[in-house]
Order: C-alpha cells, then sequence, then structure tokens
C-alpha cells in the first residue's frame, strides 16, 4: 500500500492546470518576455508596506480574533461603499487568506453533493476545482467574443443554468477582461430570482475598471441575501504575496464560512491585515496611478493587436486582454509563439468553453517589454 | 487631445514614438503630434533630458546644491538677481525658495575645486549675496522619481493565473 493510492476520488478528479504545463515550457526557455502573468508588476504602496514593517517592531505577531481585526473589518465595511455595498463590520465580514480563501469556503460551506454549480466560461482557472472539491457538479456556461464574453439570460438559459444551485460571477473578469453593466446585471440578477440561486461574486478587480465605475450584483433587488461577495487587496493594491482578502455576505453566510475558517485557517495573516488597514486608509492615490498605468498599456495592447490584424474585443477591466488568434488553435500558437520569439502568454482554452480560439494576455508588465513583446509577436503572426 | 494625459505620459518616457503615445491615449496620431508641438510652442514644454546615474559613469561629475542669501535694495529684485545667476553655464537649475535662505542652486562641475572657486568668485561677490552654502553631492538615490542603484528583479512566476 502506497499513500498516493488513497487520493480522494474527489481530488483525482481534478485535471492538472493547464497554466501550469505553459509554465513549465516558458520556465525552460531563457530571455522570456511573459505576457502570462496573472499579477500586478508593482509593489505594494511603501505606506502599506511601511505599516506591515511598523507592526512587525512593535511585535504585533499573533492571532487575531478569527474574523479579522475589527479595525480592518470597519475600513472595509466603509471602503465598499463607494460600490454600493453595505456591510456590518461585525457580522456580514470575513477577512480570509487571499480571496482565494474566501472562494474555497463559499464552496465548502453552499455546495452539497450533486449541487449544480454554473461557472460562466472563459473563467478563472479555481471555481470549477473549488467546486469540485466540495462534491459539486460544474455547470459551464459559455460565453462569446460577440458578446464581449458578458455573462446573458439566453447564455445561462442555453446551458440549462436554470436548473443550478450556485451561480459564479467575476467581473471584471479573469481572463477576458470583460466588465458588466448595472444593466446587463439587472438582467442577470432577474433571471437568479426567478430559479432561486445561490450567488458567489468575485469581485476582487473592482477597481480596476478603465471606462465606468464598479457595478456590483448585490446592489440588485433580491440580490443581497443570497449572494456572498469576494474581494482582495492583490490585485488593486498590488498585494498578491500579503495573501489577504475578503468575504461579504449575510450573517447567516459569513456564520458558515467562519465556521470552517476558525478551523481551517483560524485568522490570516496579521502582518498583512496591518498593511490592509493602511493601505484602505490612504492609498487611494497610488491606486489610481496604477489604474491609470494600466489603462495606457490596454489601449496600446488593444491597438496593437488590431493593427496587426488580430481581432480584439475592447477589455475594460482587470489587467488582460483577450484576443482571436488568426488560425484559430490557440495552444499551437501560444507554444509557437514561445517557441519562436520567446513570449510567454496563455491560451483560451486553459480557461474552459468559449476561451478556446484566444489568448490571454495580461498587460501587467512594463510598457518597455509590452512593445517589445509586440513587436515580437507581430513578427510571429507575419513570419 | 487631453494635454494633461500626454504631459503625464511625456514625464514618465518623453522617449516614446508618437504613434505609441498614441496607442496608449487612444487619440490620433496627428492628434498627439500637433498637441505636443503646441505644448513646445507655448514654452509648457521646455526640453527632454535624460536621467542619468552618475555612479555609472566613469567620467567624475562633482554636483553640488548651494543655497544662497541675498539682500535686496529699492532698485533690485529677485527676478534680476535670478537673471545674472542663471546665465552662468555651471548652474544647472535654480530656484526661489521659501525658508532659511533665498536661492536654491545647483551646480556640476569637473572638481570640488571648480565649483569652489566658480561659488566663491562668481556667485559670492555678486553685490547682492550676502552669504553661500555649499553641500556636495555624496551620492543619489532618486532623481526626477527615478530610483537609482541596481532595481528590484522582477521574481514573479513568468505564468501565473
Ligand atoms: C478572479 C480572481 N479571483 C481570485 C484571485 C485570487 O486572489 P488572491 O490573491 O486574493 O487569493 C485571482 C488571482 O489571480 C483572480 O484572478
Amino acid at each position: 500500500m502506497t499513500i498516493g493510492d488513497h487520493v480522494a476520488d474527489r481530488v483525482e478528479q481534478v485535471p492538472p492546470s493547464g497554466i501550469r504545463r505553459f509554465f513549465e515550457l516558458a520556465e525552460e526557455m531563457d530571455d522570456v518576455i511573459s505576457l502570462g502573468v496573472g499579477e500586478p508588476d508593482f509593489s505594494a504602496p511603501w505606506a502599506a508596506r511601511t505599516a506591515a514593517i511598523d507592526s512587525l517592531e512593535r511585535g504585533k505577531t499573533s492571532y487575531t480574533s478569527n474574523r479579522g481585526m475589527r479595525e480592518l473589518r470597519e475600513a472595509i465595511s466603509e471602503r465598499v461603499t463607494r460600490y454600493g455595498q453595505e456591510y456590518d463590520p461585525d457580522s456580514e465580514i470575513l477577512v480570509t487568506t487571499g480571496a482565494s480563501e474566501a472562494v474555497d469556503l463559499a464552496f465548502r460551506a453552499f455546495v452539497e453533493d450533486g449541487d449544480v454549480v454554473a461557472i460562466p466560461q472563459p473563467s478563472y482557472i479555481s471555481y470549477t476545482p473549488g467546486a469540485l472539491f466540495a462534491g459539486g457538479d460544474p455547470l459551464p456556461v459559455p460565453t462569446s467574443a460577440e458578446d464581449e464574453f458578458k455573462l446573458t439570460p439566453e447564455a445561462l438559459e442555453a446551458a440549462g443554468a436554470d436548473e443550478a444551485d450556485v451561480l459564479v460571477l467575476c467581473y471584471p473578469n479573469n481572463p477576458t477582461g470583460a466588465v458588466m453593466t448595472e444593466d446587463e446585471l439587472a438582467a442577470v440578477a432577474e433571471f437568479v430570482e426567478e430559479h432561486d440561486l445561490v450567488v458567489f461574486s468575485d469581485e476582487i478587480y473592482a477597481d480596476l475598471r478603465y471606462e465606468d465605475s464598479h457595478a456590483s450584483i448585490v446592489t440588485h433587488p433580491g440580490m443581497r441575501e443570497r449572494t456572498v461577495v469576494f474581494n482582495g487587496f492583490s490585485k488593486a493594491y498590488a498585494m498578491t504575496g500579503l495573501r489577504l482578502g475578503y468575504a461579504m455576505g449575510p450573517p447567516e453566510a459569513i456564520d458558515a464560512m467562519n465556521k470552517i475558517h476558525q478551523y481551517g485557517m483560524l485568522s490570516a495573516p496579521t502582518t498583512a491585515q496591518y498593511a490592509a488597514i493602511e493601505a484602505l486608509r490612504s492609498c487611494d492615490d497610488e491606486v489610481e496611478e496604477m489604474r491609470r498605468e494600466y489603462d495606457r498599456r490596454r489601449r496600446f495592447v488593444i491597438s496593437r493587436f488590431r493593427e496587426m490584424g488580430m481581432d480584439c474585443f475592447e477589455a475594460k477591466g482587470a489587467f488582460y486582454v483577450f484576443p482571436e488568434v488568426p488560425d484559430g488553435d490557440d495552444e499551437a500558437f501560444a507554444e509557437g509563439l514561445l517557441e519562436a520569439q520567446n513570449v510567454a502568454l496563455v491560451p483560451g482554452s486553459v480557461f474552459g468553453e468559449g476561451g478556446e480560439g484566444h489568448l490571454r494576455v495580461s498587460y501587467a508588465t512594463s510598457m518597455r517589454e509590452l512593445r517589445e513583446a509586440m513587436d515580437r509577436i507581430e513578427a510571429y503572426v507575419n513570419g | 487631445m487631453d494635454k494633461q494625459s500626454l504631459l503625464d505620459l511625456l514625464r514618465r518616457d518623453a522617449r516614446e514614438s508618437v504613434d505609441d503615445m498614441a496607442r496608449q491615449l487612444g487619440a490620433d496620431a496627428d492628434a498627439v503630434a500637433a498637441a505636443l508641438e503646441e505644448l513646445e510652442d507655448d514654452g509648457v514644454v521646455r526640453g527632454y533630458q535624460a536621467v542619468v546615474d552618475w555612479n555609472k559613469v566613469d567620467e567624475e561629475v562633482v554636483r553640488a546644491q548651494v543655497e544662497v542669501d541675498v539682500e535686496l535694495d529699492r532698485d533690485t529684485g529677485y527676478d534680476q538677481i535670478a537673471r545674472r545667476i542663471a546665465r552662468f553655464p555651471e548652474v544647472g537649475t535654480l530656484r526661489l525658495v521659501s525658508g532659511d535662505y533665498d536661492f536654491f542652486i545647483e551646480v556640476e562641475g569637473d572638481s570640488m575645486q571648480g565649483i569652489s572657486k566658480f561659488i566663491s568668485e562668481r556667485i559670492a561677490p555678486l553685490p547682492e549675496v550676502t552669504k553661500t552654502v555649499t553641500h556636495f553631492v555624496m551620492d543619489s538615490y532618486k532623481e526626477e522619481g527615478i530610483e537609482l542603484g541596481d532595481g528590484d528583479d522582477d521574481d514573479r512566476l513568468s505564468v501565473s493565473p
């Protein structure tokens, strides 16, 4: 007997990540410019880093309360009012180890064996495994380039999501950069209400919208009471390595998630919580400066793709664009590009149905590298 | 064409091509070229310079910051004195500032001796100048918003979710 024979089916059934494969290919090569990175190229704002250092100097190295420091929950509660969200810091907010933990907690807290979890595709790669680990049954809901990868009631209907128990939303979206407006969310909210779904809304890219401000499904009638929102500090505050996020929802939802969190995690990293308080308190200008820089790069990258004859819809959020591959085979294109021009990006099919034939191009990379990368992509396309 | 956005771009990297600037601004290349010309003609943009880390250059360059006190009289104002000081090619920067002294000067030269000589023979003797304090620059860590030194490596994973 070896322990390997005893890996649970729930775990075995999940295939290896396609991103991982590309990571390994890229790691084997030198002089790679990577447009495959899903995290900011900036460091966390200095004020936030200083707050973390100060907290260490003052010896703040113990656990915090399970739900996170009260001061941080208050700051979060105050912050999210700008998205039209109202959450009570005592009973409706849970600070987690990255939004990743919040996503995992939600699956474990709300998904019963065999529950159907509708996941719009292409999608961030954690949701399907998260649903499977919890015993759920993922239901892909393909979205398409014609709809700018927005989710519509028609797409939900066509995929059979009326029978689902949970719907996962992620706008602004990884990997497409798609956003949803209030009206578009209202149509989804109607579908959700009619078919009585629970909603997980991953809004980690809320602050990275370039044409308008963030819209959240929870502000629509009947949605707040059935929704858990995930957010965090990784993207807008460039704090990925500090591992800090949060979940917000009605008290019973947060109680249920906290029940798992208190045994599985105890509390989110204390040092990161100090950094996050300062980030919320004083780093708006830095966030805006980064957002403006991303916006310039976004426009640049979209223009270059269009000029080289590749279709590229206008992604308005996160830090990704999702152009179409000329001959349709995204895996071959991505591998060929890496081999011929040492540029790494991620083939769209890694992100599920609707992603095939596209590439996820991250512009969380300096203008200098982007310019060189786009020149190389153009050479590859023309070559 | 939003001039402020164009200025933001130029201040980050003035060497970008007009085409690349246009792409980032979502504007027409012709419009960007015209706006640029206007900024130059109106004297808003006075020039473009490189930010140099002199530690990485073999040739020795000595720089000093000089505080200058002056005494005004009925016929002479700050502007007149400033004009006289600014004309010296050794003076790279000249500003009127608030606080303990009046003018702040940045001077560049080949040697400390040369700079000392320049201050004592050219600046200090000006009739309105009552006092100068010279600070030689020993090292520089940040110039024009750019941190000098070896910088941080990008240690992110090359491909991540
Ligand atoms: C859509 C989305 N949700 C969640 C995460 C995870 O974020 P965190 O670092 O807060 O765990 C990511 C990171 O790539 C993401 O893109």
